[in-house]
């Protein structure tokens, strides 16, 4: 056996794509640990120690990516949950034309999130835009859903939301799907209501597809930069400004080292939210 | 995150689908159900149709109708010559565009399916070298690239603002992705297919190209579909690594609109519905194919 895997499994096919990989994703992640703590022009360096990094923990316009990273992944994911599992469990039940609207439902993420973005900061506009325009119709007076400091960021969540509650949607549909339906139909015979089913039945046995969208979710939003960039540029002010958005910002602005370590900052945050997590949902599912 | 791809469409499949919902459904009488499809048919056109049509509609009128913002009908349609300024405008550079974004996407599909196929039939024949590099492959689908280190890598490659490097570039972005998908695929292969074709004295190349390879085109399709929408969609790395005045792609042209134009809006949303045509084709004829590739790992056995 071990003969034919030395023949027939040959590691010269992994060389394409390990000399790929390595080169263009792993080799520059570890660089940008040694280059975030210098001084840096690309083409000449200087050893500064942890200065990139309490730049970052002090200058309010840099700290306030941390917060607005966090709400970000935080309500785009709570949201893609809760509606996607929602269409989830509607799209499964006896309504004929389910089949059609899961198109409609699902066809927005395969529209790129800059032209998403650029139409909703439009119809988000506070005096002009559909949203405000048809508030104040039915006697409303809309807020400045993206000039708002406090609000943008929510206002951001809100589009990514909208973009992405069809792959949760999907997801959901799957897992449901998967439930043997003889549990179902044990709950049908004891005289379960629809309530009971959902809460009983398809919640606790499409955790496995929760746990997909939730781990999907969370890595989408704290990488998020398109939206924010289309609908806000981190505006007004820094007020919106998320990590990837303060990447580019300091990228632009030529502070290559201080643009690094907002790398390996985001790279840290996203270990330290996404593997725990990923952690504590395999240990549940175990336990279920 | 392991993924099981197998009869992922077919539980997706629309006679699956019914048979379940008919199996599963509490007893409800049609006029419940009518009422419950017309509700769900009227949310979903207005939370997801209105933006749509909203800007399809904007991309109609003309210059001060459209800068009013709102849905209502125009009154004089100026299609043909919106969309003609747009395709024409800055020299022809949405075409342009259009052009290089064929290309990366191609390109980028070509490499991605010859390197992660191969890859993935040698990890999952050796499960022990696959699990040494889980975690190597695992961090390609979190991190995003580090911005620039990677710029400095491929300008000393000579490769920064080039074709070929961003090809190479989006190739290794979405290497883990398509890596897992194949890894899960080639997995449900029995191993006795490579005895047999060694003992008719077959070489790997010869057993991978003629024989894996060829078996493998659901997923290889599937990850064609997903790549080509989301390398075309790709704004930021464009952004980053591809950019110049010569080197238009589809989803940076909205900038220069946003630019150049100020508030011209009839222009910035027929550029919009311009670039989004291609994705929605692709969704039309290959629905199936996006849905199964994008909830792969969802259910797992």
């Amino acid at each position: 056996m071990n003969t034919m895997n030395n023949k027939m499994y040959s590691y010269y096919f992994l060389l394409p794509a390990a000399i790929i990989y390595f080169l263009f994703f792993l080799f520059p992640t570890l660089m940008s640990f040694f280059y975030s703590f210098t001084w840096w022009t690309l083409t000449d360096w200087e050893f500064i120690g942890f200065e990139n990094f309490i730049n970052f923990f002090q200058e309010p316009s840099l700290r306030i990516g941390f917060r607005n990273t966090l709400f970000f992944a935080v309500t785009a994911t709570t949201g893609k949950v809760v509606l996607g599992l929602l269409f989830a469990v509607f799209l499964c039940s006896k309504i004929r034309n389910r089949g059609l609207l899961r198109s409609i439902v699902f066809f927005p993420v395969l529209i790129s999130a800059i032209a998403i973005g650029i139409a909703f900061s439009v119809m988000m506009h506070p005096t002009d835009g559909i949203i405000n325009s048809n508030l104040a119709k039915i006697g409303l007076n809309g807020p400045n859903w993206l000039g708002e400091p406090s609000l943008a960021i929510f206002s951001v969540a809100f589009t990514d939301i909208w973009r992405g509650v069809g792959i949760a949607t999907v997801i959901f549909i799957a897992g449901i799907m998967a439930i043997p339906w003889e549990y179902r139909e044990a709950l049908k015979i004891d005289g379960g209501s629809s309530f009971q089913e959902f809460w009983h039945i398809t919640l606790p046995l499409s955790r496995p597809a929760m746990n997909t969208v939730i781990i999907l979710a969370l890595i989408d939003g704290l990488r998020n930069f398109d939206l924010v960039w289309a609908m806000t540029g981190g505006g007004p002010g820094f007020s919106s400004d998320v990590l990837a958005s303060i990447i580019y910002k300091q990228y632009a602005g030529g502070f290559y080292g201080l643009a690094t370590a907002g790398n390996v900052i985001l790279f840290l945050f996203i270990a330290l939210i996404a593997f725990p997590v990923f952690k504590f949902i395999n240990r549940r599912e175990v336990d279920l | 995150m392991s993924v099981h791809y197998e009869n992922k469409e077919e539980v997706l499949s629309a006679g699956a689908a019914q048979k379940s919902a008919v199996r599963f459904s509490q007893k409800k009488t049609p006029k419940k159900i009518l009422v419950s499809e017309i509700l769900g048919t009227l949310a979903a056109v207005i939370f997801f149709g209105v933006p749509f049509y909203f800007v399809f509609i904007n991309s109609l009128k003309p210059a001060e109708e459209a800068a009013q913002m709102n849905l209502s009908w125009p009154n004089s349609f100026h299609m043909l010559e919106n969309y003609k300024e747009v395709l024409t405008i800055n020299d022809g550079r949405l075409l342009l565009a259009f052009f290089n974004s064929t290309i990366i996407t191609l390109f980028t599909i070509l490499i991605l399916i010859i390197i992660c196929s191969m890859a993935a039939f040698v990890l999952a024949r050796r499960e022990g070298l696959s699990k040494k590099l889980n975690y190597l492959v695992l961090i390609g689908l979190m991190l995003p690239p580090a911005i620039v280190p990677t710029i400095s890598v491929l300008q000393t490659l000579g490769l920064f603002k080039t074709m070929p490097g961003i090809v190479l570039l989006e190739g290794a972005l979405r290497f883990s992705f398509a890596c897992i998908l194949y890894r899960a695929f080639v997995a449900t292969i029995p191993r006795e297919l490579d005895e047999a074709a060694l003992i008719d004295g077959c070489g790997p190349l010869r057993l991978f190209f003629q024989i894996i390879f060829p078996l493998l085109k659901p997923v290889t399709s599937t990850i064609i579909v997903l790549s080509s929408i989301q390398v075309y969609n790709d704004f930021e790395n464009m952004l980053y690594f591809f950019p110049g005045a010569d080197n238009a792609t589809v989803q940076l042209t909205l900038y220069n609109f946003t630019g150049m134009f100020g508030t011209s809006y009839h222009y910035l949303f027929a550029n919009v519905i311009l670039i989004s045509i291609p994705p929605l084709i692709l969704f039309i004829f290959f629905n199936k194919k996006i849905v199964a590739g994008m909830t792969a790992g969802a259910v797992k056995g």
